[in-house]
């Protein structure tokens, strides 16, 4: 276990990290000003994925297909809420979650119906592959230091709109109250479909980055779907800089815990036990990470409302 | 209560005649149809009990019919068949689980609840999934159904069917008189008005934590007889797609009512059947049906027939 | 019975209780009445155990309970009623009385046997629900009941609990002529046998109910005393400059 090794997987989880932090901000921007709980948002993740891959194959354009993917995704999100979703402001929270339940069958179903269930490939262009020399002779995938890169730029994006912005005040105030928005001059219903879109492209970044590195493939914006909700869970929902600090928690304990914990587990007890308990406690780590952190501060650590 | 008792007993009737009337027309698939959704319709109403009459928005129920799968699976395969212990070990395993789960999950509410108890059965699903010795990702084949020797023989679909109906029964029996009981008053009462308990004394959290268990315990038996009908356990049984539709179950049926759950299983398990045999891709049509559902039909189907609970 | 020594609240910047002192005396009826926005309600939820307060003691029955939670202070017998009504819509007046009286009995880890019918908690409940005048709406859904109606089942669940002390946060709140009239005569025949802390902003009913009457501003207690005297004091006048003393 050398320290190039530790410092590659550090990367790796931060890489994690911002692509759970796109979708965990989304998330979370979406419940702070519409008081809506979106199960859907790993539809939108994946349709990013799908779009992204599909229009850079038939375009032939990398560039093209992220634009097209992006765009893609910012009008299904849009559509998506003018046409299911303005009905579920008003209700609670339980139908919010079974209503987008229904759309997560809809979608995972639509997409197997276009592509097939198999994995679809994704690819780069050649400006985007091979390595990147670190420090000491280490070196790291061009890409994923990339979406390091665009995942920490959109991140201060986040911050520059929510500290200056009207937008960002709103959302700062929680502003879940309908009457206080509209006493603003704020025309509400286009400042939720905005809200709403803004967020699904965000989904959909994380998606169509997420596409060369894991599988495109019908549900996967389930499995990631969970884990931001942990990361809104630990660092507090309805807030932005919570939803920095839990992602790139969450992500680097994940990706460390997966490198490190079967080995290190096999210098404790015996090999074949770490084989087997290694894994299952790594899958684990940040859900006890998760009980960890509420035991101590319930409303996660940087609780807004 | 008159009506609900006459109503109950004629399905219960009509339950009873389904594997004589199918066998007689031929078509003994309907048995094996009708009992995985009674085994079903049991975990339907243990989860009612907590979001139905408690309010507690729980995502993660299907980790009860997980675990009580997985004991009965993991004792077969180490040889150990009685049924009595597999059922001992289900609902064991499910308390202590549910114990857990519910202490730290019970410290938050709203929003934060509904995605804790999400995350914790994603966390079973996944220690399922890792546990390559039993099964891993493809699951794990039951060696042989629970032994209950001398009382019934669980290879019998039919006798099987009869099992599991009552068992149902008896545990439609069991919340009635739970929740019209102190206990249950008061689970009711922190649903309608946490505040209001705690001004009068009534602190919400053991009572929720005390039926977060119990209902934990009731799935178990469910998924001890869902092992027994597939022979069959995957970690699958313990993925989301199973908790939202156990809620579905619960909620199409009519929350806060007996025969809510049983409605509501019936009828979401049905539908599904008719689009599976209609076209490969059911869930597309099943998604949209669900979201206009929650949209339009808030009351549920008891509500067509009885007047809801509190 | 109750003595609150410098209770201390603060909002950010908003002093809502700023070193208030009170006293009250078992049997007493002590109003508590101010502008709005003095922190009655911040006050009332100190004492009934819903908000912490920043520095001071309360101490009921010669027991300091500042530390306990909401539930466990009405289980030593301090009752509240609540300002905007809190009751189970979904259950009759009936039940929500009840619980009431199931709360005071013991645990309530009892899966079996019906509640709805136990003598033991139906008996006490209907004698309550008489006492405030609600016997002949008993088995109408709380939700259903008219809006004084409510108001009068507020008192009846913080009687149920067979209290030492009640706290009823503006028992008359919204309440038209003859409902006020109706609540005030009820309040009377309790005043004989309770000690309550009353606030309310229907100056009629104080001055009818309370042996003394607390002045609360931005705060702080300005005045505290018999009736007459908080009649007269200039101090209280010109905070209620406008409003009929």
């Amino acid at each position: 276990m050398t320290w190039a090794l530790v410092f590659e997987q550090l990367l790796n989880g931060l890489q994690y990290g911002v692509m759970l932090f796109l979708m965990a901000a989304g998330l979370t921007l979406v419940f702070g000003i519409m008081n809506l709980v979106n199960l859907a948002h790993g539809s939108l993740y994946m349709v990013g994925a799908y779009l992204a891959a599909a229009a850079t194959q038939w375009s032939g354009s990398y560039l093209l297909g992220v634009a097209l993917g992006l765009a893609g995704t910012l009008v299904v999100g849009m559509a998506v809420e003018v046409i299911a979703l303005r009905t579920l402001y008003e209700r609670d929270h339980l139908d919010q979650v079974l209503a987008t339940f229904g759309l997560i069958l809809f979608f995972n179903e639509l997409i197997a119906i276009v592509w097939g269930r198999a994995p679809l490939y994704s690819s780069l262009p050649p400006w985007l592959q091979g390595h990147v020399k670190l420090f000491a002779g280490s070196t790291y995938p061009v890409y994923r230091a990339a979406v390091i890169v665009v995942g920490l730029l959109v991140a201060a994006l986040l911050w520059y709109v929510v500290t200056r912005s009207r937008l960002g005040m709103l959302v700062r105030a929680g502003a879940s109250n309908r009457t206080m928005v509209s006493a603003l001059g704020v025309n509400i219903q286009l400042l939720y479909t905005i809200v709403f879109g803004f967020g699904a492209a965000l989904a959909g970044l994380a998606g169509l980055m997420a596409g060369p590195i894991y599988a495109v493939q019908p549900g996967m914006g389930e499995l990631i779907l969970i884990q931001v909700f942990v990361v809104i869970v630990i660092g507090g929902i309805g807030s932005v800089r919570g939803a920095l600090a839990g992602a790139i928690i969450v992500g680097v304990v994940d990706t460390l815990g997966r490198a490190f914990l079967k080995p290190l587990l096999g210098t404790m007890i015996a090999p074949t036990a770490a084989e087997a308990a290694g894994p299952a406690l790594a899958s684990m780590l940040i859900y006890l990470l998760m009980a960890v952190v509420l035991a101590v501060k319930p409303a996660g650590l940087f609780a807004n409302r | 209560m008159r009506s609900r008792l006459i109503l109950w007993g004629i399905a219960a009737m009509l339950l009873v005649a389904l594997p004589p009337l199918v066998t007689a027309l031929g078509e003994p698939y309907y048995v094996d149809l009708a009992r995985r959704i009674l085994i079903l319709a049991i975990a339907a109403i243990s989860l009612n009990l907590i979001l139905g009459y408690g309010g507690l928005v729980s995502f993660g129920h299907a980790a009860y019919l997980g675990i009580g799968a997985y004991a009965v699976g993991i004792l077969g395969f180490y040889g150990i068949t009685n049924g009595w212990v597999h059922l001992l070990v289900a609902i064991g395993a499910c308390a202590v689980v549910a114990a857990a789960i519910g202490a730290v999950s019970m410290r938050t509410s709203g929003i934060y609840f509904i995605m804790i108890t999400l995350a914790f059965t994603q966390m079973l699903y996944y220690l399922g999934i890792s546990l390559d010795v039993y099964g891993g990702d493809d699951g794990m084949r039951l060696k042989s159904k629970s032994q209950f020797a001398g009382l019934v023989d669980l290879r019998d679909p039919v006798a099987f069917y009869y099992v599991a109906l009552g068992v149902m029964l008896l545990f439609v029996f069991l919340t009635y008189r739970i929740v019209n009981s102190r206990f249950g008053m008061v689970l009711r009462a922190a649903k309608s008005n946490a505040a209001r308990c705690r001004a009068i004394g009534l602190s919400p959290y053991p009572y929720r934590l005390a039926a977060f268990i119990i209902a934990g315990a009731m799935c178990g038996v469910a998924g001890a007889l869902y092992a027994n009908h597939t022979s069959y356990i995957t970690p699958g049984l313990m993925a989301w797609h199973q908790s939202g539709e156990m809620m579905f179950m619960v909620i199409l049926g009519g929350m806060a009512s007996t025969a809510g759950p049983v409605l509501g299983t019936f009828a979401l398990l049905l539908i599904e059947e008719a689009l599976k045999g209609w076209t490969e891709h059911w869930q597309v049509i099943l998604g949209p049906l669900l979201v206009l559902s929650v949209v339009f039909f808030r009351r549920g189907l008891a509500g067509i027939f009885f007047k809801p609970d509190a | 019975m109750l003595e609150v020594k410098g209770l201390f609240k603060s909002f950010g910047a908003l002093r809502a209780s700023d070193g208030i002192d009170f006293h009250v005396a078992e049997g007493e009826t002590h109003a508590l009445i101010g502008p709005n926005g003095a922190g009655k309600t911040t006050f009332i939820s100190q004492l009934a155990g819903d908000l912490r307060p920043d520095a001071g003691r309360i101490r009921f029955a010669g027991e300091d309970i500042t530390a306990l939670s909401a539930p466990k202070r009405s289980r030593k017998g301090l009752a509240r009623s609540f300002q905007i009504t809190s009751v189970y819509p979904g259950f009759t007046a009936l039940e929500n009385v009840a619980l009431g009286v199931q709360a005071r009995s013991g645990h309530s880890f009892r899966f079996w046997r019906d509640a709805r019918s136990d003598p033991a908690l139906t008996g006490p409940a209907r004698q309550v629900l008489e006492e405030v005048g609600l016997k002949e709406r008993m088995t109408v859904l709380a939700g259903n009941l008219a809006h004084g109606e409510q108001r009068q089942l507020e008192v009846a669940m913080a009687l149920a609990t067979r209290p030492r002390l009640l706290l009823l946060d503006e028992p008359m709140a919204g309440m038209g002529v003859d409902e006020s009239q109706h609540m005030i005569g009820l309040l009377s025949s309790l005043k004989r046998r309770q000690t309550i802390v009353l606030v309310e902003h229907d100056m009629d009913a104080v001055f009818r109910l309370a042996d003394r009457i607390a002045v609360l501003v931005y705060g702080r207690v300005i005045a505290d005393g018999s009736p007459e005297s908080i009649r007269a004091n200039p101090e209280v006048r010109a905070a209620y400059l406008g409003e009929g003393a």
